[in-house]
């Protein structure tokens, strides 16, 4: 069980990073057609920035900001944001996860609305990966330390 | 019973490792992978689908179902952590 720190030093310095942390988040999520990243790797870093949250205020800080009722929403948010671009596309005429059919919908050709079909599911794994992994980093946190009785 | 099942993994190993002798050397031009797959992504990846990273472009549209079910199995890995540990808690 990671104890909050009292250290006056690092509760400000982690005020001010997870902003940033959070930001650089985004961008990789945001530029994962152009740059190397995605939705993978921008979950991640974004749920680096609450675990620095929990190792500096505490786990109950964190639970305000981001708590189980919202973890567990966001787990079957990003996977519902994935199935369901597929089926959208499916809906719109075209095969299932075929994002050309997203322009039956939107004013784009469809070469361009691939590119937009792939943001959104890199959205929805961001969103997925971000609450997994924190959830199972909380989860095995806070386990009881005896669990033999 | 842990004799057979050394034997039945040594075994194993000793097929896989036999296998793995025929794949084309590392970085091999004449691959099938090489011939084939690679120029055909790199020349045609951005007239199709008009993304720039091609990694993404792999990842994401050629290999939807792919990743589609990696996003699947995350989540169905969550899940279990949080029913199995979820109840065991102090508070």
């Amino acid at each position: 069980m990671i104890e909050k720190s009292e250290n006056i030093i690092l509760k400000n310095i982690s005020n001010y990073l997870v902003g940033f942390i959070q930001l650089f988040g985004l961008y990789v999520i945001a530029h994962g057609h152009g740059s190397p990243g995605g939705g993978f790797q921008g979950g991640c870093i974004l749920a680096a920035s609450y675990i620095l949250l929990v190792t500096t205020h505490g786990i109950d800080a964190t639970r305000l900001r981001f708590g189980e009722f919202k973890k567990t929403v966001m787990n079957s948010l990003g996977v519902f944001i994935y199935a369901f671009t597929g089926l959208l596309c499916l809906l719109l005429g075209a095969n299932y996860l075929d994002y050309a059919g997203l322009s039956n919908l939107f004013p784009v050709d469809p070469i361009k609305a691939r590119y937009f079909g792939t943001f959104a599911i890199e959205v929805g794994v961001g969103i997925t990966v971000m609450s997994i992994m924190l959830t199972i980093f909380i989860e095995l946190l806070i386990v009881k330390k005896d669990t033999t009785k | 019973m842990k004799i057979l099942s050394l034997i039945v993994a040594v075994m194993t190993g000793a097929m896989l490792i036999y296998a793995a002798e025929d794949f084309p050397a590392w970085g091999d031009l004449n691959a099938p992978a090489s011939k084939h797959l690679s120029p055909r992504f790199i020349s045609k990846t951005y007239e199709e689908t008009s993304i720039p990273n091609m990694v993404t472009a792999v990842l994401a549209d050629y290999r939807g179902y792919d990743t589609l079910f990696e996003t699947t199995v995350i989540f169905s890995a969550g899940i279990t952590v949080v029913f199995l540990l979820r109840g065991n808690r102090d508070d």
